[in-house]
């Protein structure tokens, strides 16, 4: 009998139950790396989730910490009550690009700009999953969506919003970062930035934002394998990867 | 003490740890008060970059099972109503504080009564109601914000406490020391981290429409019984036979109860009632009390909407006569007197 050794398991983090998610999509890769985080960094039973509305607004099924659900796009306002009374919760918002770029743009920014300590998980997958794949502010030029059948036309609806430049432009000391989801080298590194995002909570240090490119095979109308490698040659030229802003950087600036 | 300021320590007096806000006339001074007593008492003060977070942020911290609570005036509220529907779906405890002015729109930052459908009935959308108590004094809006926080917590729901500008800007001696906040009650359903217990989630979907009706039905439930223990209602110079019965509540009461003694002095007897929560409202006291007069009159600050209350409660014995005055002006005790001696001649006739 040789002894054996357990290399790759369900994290404690996420609970054992399937999801409702369609196949192909990156939500549940985004879940499995926040919850290896969490276990890694053992704040699990300190740890309060906040879900989007989107099609990620049942993750609390899905995390085996404590959530809440809040209203479309106000994440970082619900996350900010939590944090602010019980600093010593480890808070995380978990928010779509409809949720955080378009409705919740108001509350993220101000939510960065006061330099809050919880962690976002930023989903950009270029549409609007949950309604049925409308246009998103981050829907790239000439991309088909229900609502920009002919595809995105600048001129009408100006550019997609790149949010974590815009954030990184704030003052306030903050980590910012884009990874993706699509090959597995970028998993591991998109891994290493989220680790980083609740670290920086952890040590109680800054606002830490994490934007994780993402893919939506049913409403980009695609096979998952073509989803990722449109993602590969569409979004990251618009959207390239990497860290933006670290909060030792900003502190001279 | 400034009626604002006295919210302001009333509310901590209650156990109050945390207070957002987003500045607005004419109840400004709450927030002010705050930003330097907070610190003091170990609170949480911040003031967040719209109404609409600083409401959604109310949800956040209540989440945590502290003492939560906001103030704003009627253009705020209105952006308020999207988080207390969800507070309310969620069944959260949240004071909110609204110090009339007079809309619609912009309107103006006198003193109005214009919001009284929209605290009674629903701010926000979906099938919920939250208690509304309405001050007629400063030393009462004091005790009114000691109570909401009480009840909020008693039936795990947004209260609103609902005066009008003049309560907010007046001066007036205030005993604090006579208030008696409730102990905080233990709150299992906390998101406070799951150390030794099951995740805690705190939210308002729900998908299967049996399930959220079970919810619908056990929240009316809750609203209902909030109608049964929660109506509070002054009564004032009652007498068996009523020439006329006046219903008016807040800054609008005190005005009528002047009124109603200069017309005493001239043998004419007057009588009001004044609903002290809105919501539930006194409509037993309100019949009650119009079965001993020959005619009922209700006074807002406002076009008209109270009025729609008191003619439900008045049922048979109704409907009610209407003075109000709105846009921020107030009438003066003769001029009031002077419309009530009008309907009082005019019902002897
Ligand atoms: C106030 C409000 N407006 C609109 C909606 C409808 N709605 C639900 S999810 C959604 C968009 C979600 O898209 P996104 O944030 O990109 O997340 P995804 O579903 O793609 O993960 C919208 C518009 C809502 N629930 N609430």
């Amino acid at each position: 009998m040789t002894a054996t050794q357990t290399l790759y398991s369900r994290p404690e983090a996420l609970r054992r139950v399937p999801t409702h998610y369609c196949p192909g999509c990156t939500h549940g890769t985004a879940h499995r790396l926040i919850a290896e985080v969490i276990d890694a960094l053992g704040i699990r039973e300190r740890t309060v989730g906040i879900a989007p509305v989107g099609c990620a607004v049942l993750a609390y099924n899905y995390f085996n910490c404590d959530f809440l659900e809040a209203a479309h796009g106000r994440a970082p306002a619900f996350a900010t009550g939590v944090k602010r009374v019980r600093p010593d919760l480890i808070v995380f918002t978990y928010q779509g690009d409809g949720d955080l770029a378009s409705i919740g743009m108001g509350e993220i920014v101000h939510a960065a700009n006061r330099g809050e300590k919880f962690t976002v998980i930023f989903i950009n997958n270029a549409i609007y999953g949950m309604t049925g794949g409308q246009m998103a502010p981050t829907t790239l030029p000439g991309q088909i969506t229900t609502t920009c059948p002919d595809g995105r036309d600048v001129r009408q609806v100006g550019y997609p919003i790149r949010m974590s430049e815009l954030l990184a432009t704030l003052r306030t000391p903050a980590y910012v970062a884009r990874g993706s989801l699509h090959e597995p080298g970028r998993i591991l590194e998109a891994k290493r930035f989220i680790e980083k995002a609740f670290r920086y909570q952890v040590e109680d240090r800054c606002f830490a934002l994490v934007e994780l490119l993402s893919t939506c095979p049913t409403n980009w109308a695609m096979p998952p394998d073509v989803a990722c490698k449109w993602l590969a040659d569409n979004m990251i030229p618009y959207y390239p990867l990497g860290e933006l802003k670290l909060p030792e950087e900003s502190v001279t600036s | 003490m400034k009626g604002a300021e006295a919210i302001g320590e009333a509310a901590i007096r209650a156990g109050a740890s945390a207070y957002f806000c987003y500045p607005i006339t004419p109840q400004t001074e709450v927030a002010e008060y705050l930003a330097k007593r907070m610190p003091q008492v170990g609170g949480v003060f911040l003031q967040g970059e719209s109404e609409v977070a600083v409401a959604n942020m109310l949800f956040g911290a209540a989440a945590t099972g502290k003492r939560v609570f906001t103030s704003t005036s009627s253009p705020g509220f209105s952006l308020m109503a999207e988080a207390m529907s969800y507070i309310a779906g969620a069944e959260l405890p949240v004071v909110f504080i609204n110090v009339m002015r007079c809309g619609p729109g912009l309107g103006g930052v006198l003193a109005a009564q214009g919001d009284y459908w929209q605290a009674t009935r629903n701010s926000g959308h979906g099938d919920y109601r939250c208690p509304v108590l309405a001050p007629c004094s400063v030393q009462e809006a004091a005790e009114l914000t000691v109570q909401a926080f009480d009840l909020a917590e008693k039936y795990r729901n947004p209260v609103i406490l609902l005066a009008d500008g003049m309560i907010g800007q007046m001066m007036e001696p205030v005993s604090l020391d006579s208030l008696t906040p409730g102990v905080p009650s233990e709150k299992p359903w906390a998101t406070t981290g799951c150390r030794g217990r099951d995740p805690n989630i705190i939210k308002s979907l729900y998908l299967d429409p049996h399930v959220l009706e079970k919810m619908n039905l056990r929240l009316s439930a809750k609203y209902r019984r909030m109608v049964d223990e929660e109506v509070q209602v002054e009564l004032y110079n009652q007498r068996d036979r009523l020439d006329l019965l006046v219903v008016a509540y807040g800054t609008m009461a005190r005005i009528c109860k002047t009124a109603i003694d200069i017309l005493g002095e001239e043998g004419l007897h007057l009588a009001l009632v004044r609903p002290i929560s809105l919501f539930p409202f006194p409509a037993a006291a309100v019949h009650a009390a119009a079965r001993h007069a020959t005619r009922v009159v209700t006074v807002e600050l406002s076009q008209g909407q109270m009025v729609e209350d008191v003619d439900l409660a008045l049922r048979e014995l109704g409907p009610s006569e209407f003075f109000g005055r709105s846009g921020g002006v107030v009438p003066t005790p003769d001029e009031v007197a002077g419309a009530f001696r009008r309907l009082a001649k005019g019902a002897c006739q």
